[in-house]
């Protein structure tokens, strides 16, 4: 046993001294990378980046948070979160401060097409870079990181012309469930529907209503619509944890067969559960652990590029996943947990 | 006087009645057993909550911290047990503690502290979100646990082809009526709102009174909020942020309960819910667009608070009190 023990030491202070000069002879021959590697964790280190989001505690916010999070500590620069808590107002006020702190980076997930516009004009001005994230303004900044609104609204559209349009049987009559109406992917989707059905006259739109992103509204309304009219086909709604409350409301007048239910998400576990109980039919998803790397890139790109806030402008359309009772029955659906 | 108040309950009721008619004239399907159940179901929780804003506002008070009471108790209840791993049990015991804290806070902030009413609970509906969002919980939205016997027999469950929804609201209406118009403290509790300084003169223990009815309030809005819960399978904490407080007070108000105390009941909660009902259900179907909708709500309640305040005019005597004068 003791023979053995010493053999083993010996063994592994070899091995360690062959590794040793090894690595003093790459490093004679440049194989550390200092070209590389010393400006980019030397550019991130000691930065500060601010994400600003329509509120904490929900699964995209907390998601991308936690993704942006293990990558700052990895890196070195510092990640805080202002959480206006779903309070545009709070939101504006959160931004002034930004303004005067000066960070090298804000992220901000906007409420709607025009409330932040300006504020964000401004930090690019004052030479804080802006990274927009999923819900965007009408005036493009630094960097656009989410959904491409208008298509994930044409695949909705798209996929409810199938189930309902011509040579379906079917009534051809849809509800919209709109989100908050003044949020970017509400307009930008709701274009899209109108678009699609304007093509395809044997869909009728019978209720165009806002849930406002609340489970209960959207119950409420896919009630008295499903009592008006019995026969509906299809229901396209602005986002999964919204649209849950208008598959209750369709499973509990057990029409679940009749009425195809499509809807936008993140694509989470939840989105995913609520896909086999048959509360939803379709959710195409922006899958938020893609937005979540995909916004880490940015990150990096931005706070290391030469370049002045506002000089160039860029946008990734993160991929779409159409997830169905197929598809959630072979993948896996993420949580918060896996992320953190 | 009395005479006057049936008038303004009256004139609701003949409203509520009116566009009935008009919807069901103009509407196919408004008249149709289902869409009518539909209707109340739609503001069930809405009269549920009614009837504890009703109470305190009889009383001369405001509880504006009702919806965060409702919200973060229940989104409390759901987390211990989807998440910590609680039995249902033990977590609604500690869910109804939690209301009844909120309760004793607000209670005895305004009784014994005399802080107005409007002031006490507008604070504690943020502190109580606050708590909830630091420490209860971490996502806002809360699923009921899978199969729960408890959930499925609130949500699902019908007595007569009636949701249990709206069988909640009619017992507790049932029950609040019976307290209200048959119990000393339903007596003590108009008579705090006609004029508290009288009641605490000739010896209704006003401190305590108040601390009560705000217990009570508390526990209603943790009723209600299980009973939504059940229905939507889940709570969802942005309720909060919504207007559903002003839809409270709309129902209470419309009903005829005049906001300076001592007037109306039970009765004018559920014609006030009645009213709203009707007023959703028919925008839906006509699908007015939802800035319009909040705008006709709006309009219909600063209406009926000008109505209330030419019906049940501030009593000169009376409206000097700090007590919850609002």
């Amino acid at each position: 046993m003791r023979t053995f023990k010493i053999i083993a030491a010996a063994l592994s202070l070899a091995l360690g001294a062959a590794t040793f000069s090894g690595a003093m002879a790459q490093d004679q021959k440049g194989l550390d990378n200092k070209v590389k590697r010393d400006p980019y964790y030397d550019g991130l280190k000691g930065k500060k980046v601010v994400f600003v989001p329509l509120a904490m505690g929900f699964d995209l916010t907390e998601g991308w948070a936690a993704i942006m999070k293990k990558q700052a500590a990895d890196l070195g620069y510092s990640f805080e979160i202002r959480d206006p808590n779903w309070s545009t107002d709070a939101g504006t006020r959160a931004i002034t401060a930004i303004i005067a702190e000066k960070p090298d980076l804000a992220i901000i997930h906007n409420p709607d097409l025009q409330s932040y516009a300006r504020l964000e004009q401004r930090m690019v001005k004052e030479g804080i870079k802006v990274l927009q994230v999923n819900l965007e303004t009408t005036v493009p900044t630094d960097y656009y990181v989410g959904a491409d609104w208008v298509k994930v609204g044409l695949i909705q559209a798209d996929a409810l012309v199938k189930k309902c349009g011509k040579g379906s049987g079917t009534s051809g009559k849809v509800a919209i469930l709109e989100g908050q109406p003044t949020a970017a992917s509400n307009l930008y989707e709701l274009y899209a529907y109108y678009k699609v059905f304007a093509d395809n006259p044997e869909i009728k739109v019978v209720a165009d209503q806002a849930a406002t992103y609340d489970p209960a509204k959207a119950r409420a309304i896919t009630e008295t619509v499903l009592q008006q009219h019995p026969d509906l086909c299809g229901i396209v709604g602005n986002w999964d944890n919204q649209d849950v409350g208008a598959g209750a409301a369709v499973e509990a007048a057990g029409k679940s067969d009749q009425v195809y239910i499509v809807t936008s998400g993140g694509g989470s576990q939840t989105g995913c559960d609520n896909i086999k109980k048959g509360l939803l039919d379709l959710i195409v998803s922006y899958d938020v652990p893609l937005q979540g790397d995909s916004l880490n890139q940015a990150i990096v790109t931005l706070l290391n590029s030469p370049a002045k806030a506002g000089e160039i402008q860029s946008t990734y359309f993160t991929p779409l996943t159409l997830q169905t009772k197929e598809w959630v029955a072979s993948h896996n659906c993420w949580n918060l947990d896996q992320l953190k | 006087m009395r005479k006057i108040r049936l008038t303004q309950e009256g004139v609701v009721l003949a409203l509520a009645v009116a566009m009935c008619v008009v919807f069901a004239v103009a509407l196919p399907n408004f008249l149709t057993t289902g869409n009518l159940i539909a209707l109340v179901r739609s503001v069930s929780i809405l009269g549920i909550l009614g009837l504890g804003m009703g109470l305190v506002v009889i009383a001369r008070g405001i509880d504006l911290a009702l919806i965060a009471t409702m919200v973060v108790s229940v989104s409390w209840v759901l987390s211990l047990t989807t998440n910590s791993g609680w039995n249902l049990g033990p977590a609604l015991l500690l869910g109804a503690g939690f209301v009844i804290l909120i309760g004793l806070i607000n209670g005895i902030l305004i009784a014994y502290a005399t802080i107005p009413a409007i002031f006490t609970t507008l604070a504690m509906g943020l502190v109580v979100y606050g708590v909830g969002r630091g420490w209860l919980f971490q996502v806002d939205v809360q699923n009921t646990p899978d199969n729960s016997a408890f959930f499925n027999f609130l949500g699902r469950t019908t007595v007569l082809g009636m949701p249990m929804l709206i069988v909640a609201f009619l017992v507790l209406a049932l029950l609040m009526w019976l307290a209200l118009r048959w119990t000393r403290f339903g007596r003590f509790v108009y008579a705090m709102g006609d004029n508290p300084a009288a009641a605490r003169i000739v010896g209704l223990p006003v401190r305590p009174m108040i601390v009560a009815e705000h217990v009570i309030t508390a526990l209603i809005a943790y009723a209600a909020g299980l009973v939504m819960a059940a229905a939507s399978s889940g709570m969802s904490t942005r309720v909060y942020n919504s207007t559903m407080i002003y839809d409270v007070l709309l129902v209470v108000v419309l009903g005829g309960i005049g906001l300076s105390g001592g007037r109306g009941g039970v009765r004018n909660i559920l014609v006030g819910t009645l009213l709203v009902g009707v007023l959703l259900d028919g925008m839906t179907i006509m699908d007015v667009p939802y800035i319009e909708q909040n705008l006709i709500k709006s309009i219909i309640l600063l209406c009926a608070i000008v109505v209330d305040s030419i019906i049940n005019p501030r009593d000169e005597q009376t409206a000097q009190q700090e007590q919850g004068d609002i």
